[in-house]
């Protein structure tokens, strides 16, 4: 076996991984209960889906091509970047706007913390 | 920290003159030497070297690859059980970090790790919500990487 086989067969491991990834994080969207539990499954896995699919085309047009493309790289970092903060928002405008957790939900120190301020706001506008 | 790499630009630049060959080769092995200059020089400048500041961005970089390839594989083994059994919540983590960007990066790292993603942050107090998909599993292996990413960020930003 020479060292191209192996390279190929590398690179079809790394865009087959990648495919995997996604559909199973595809699956949690179904399965998983809530808008805050999806989304987990939303930016961790899907995120290392694409990172292993691209790097699996940025070695392919290296190897078979001999094209070193910087464009596919600069796609995993952006894909980086986005993938929390678009995450971040979304759970937070779910709660802001009163979307409930599931019934599963053990615990919400947020919920706590919040009754405690608007308490506390009451208090001092009573004093005021 | 600027005027050192400033400096490494412009002896990457001078090599490239001197040999009067215009293409990046050249150019990189000037930087290199122009690199090895400023850490043979390095007491006469202000900072430290700015070597040691791109190593511990390496070093958070790799931390957060390891993390990232964790979390994935927790997220889909949850996902893939027979029987959904998690008990998600939200618990609030207490941060030592102080500027916007590095509580940024904090946010950023933090929900790409296992099983957290940042809900609302109160930048005043210092306090971050976190839900998490699994109290029982995951609260304290949370607070732990939330150490460790606050060592390496501190280490870059500061």
């Amino acid at each position: 076996m020479n060292v191209n086989a192996i390279i190929e067969i590398l690179i079809a491991v790394m865009v087959l991984a990648g495919t995997v990834l996604s559909l199973l994080s595809s699956l949690g969207f179904i399965r998983l209960p809530d808008v805050y539990t999806r989304a987990h499954a939303a930016t961790k896995s899907v995120t290392l889906g694409i990172l292993f699919i691209l790097l699996g085309t940025f070695l392919y047009f290296w190897f078979v091509h001999g094209l070193i493309s910087i464009r596919l790289l600069l796609g995993i970092v952006f894909v980086f970047l986005t993938a929390p903060v678009a995450g971040h928002l979304i759970i937070r405008s779910a709660y802001r706007s009163g979307v409930k957790l599931s019934d599963t939900s053990v615990k919400d120190e947020l919920r706590e913390d919040l009754k405690k301020a608007t308490q506390l706001e009451k208090y001092h506008s009573r004093e005021g | 920290m600027t005027l050192q790499i400033l400096l490494n630009l412009v002896i990457g630049m001078v090599w490239m003159l001197l040999h009067d060959e215009w293409n990046m080769l050249t150019f990189t092995i000037g930087f290199l030497i122009g690199s090895i200059f400023i850490f043979a020089l390095r007491r006469f400048f202000p900072g430290p070297f700015y070597g040691l500041k791109i190593w511990s961005i390496i070093k958070l970089l790799i931390l957060f690859n390891v993390e990232l390839v964790k979390s994935s594989l927790i997220v889909i083994g949850q996902i893939t059980r027979p029987k959904l059994n998690i008990q998600p919540g939200i618990f609030k983590l207490e941060t030592k970090l102080k500027s916007d960007w590095e509580i940024i990066m904090l946010t950023n790292l933090l929900a790409l790790t296992p099983g957290s993603a940042v809900l609302e942050i109160a930048p005043q107090e210092g306090v971050m919500y976190i839900h998490a998909m699994d109290m029982a599993e995951f609260r304290h292996s949370i607070a732990k990487t939330k150490d460790l990413f606050e060592e390496a960020i501190i280490e870059v930003m500061r």
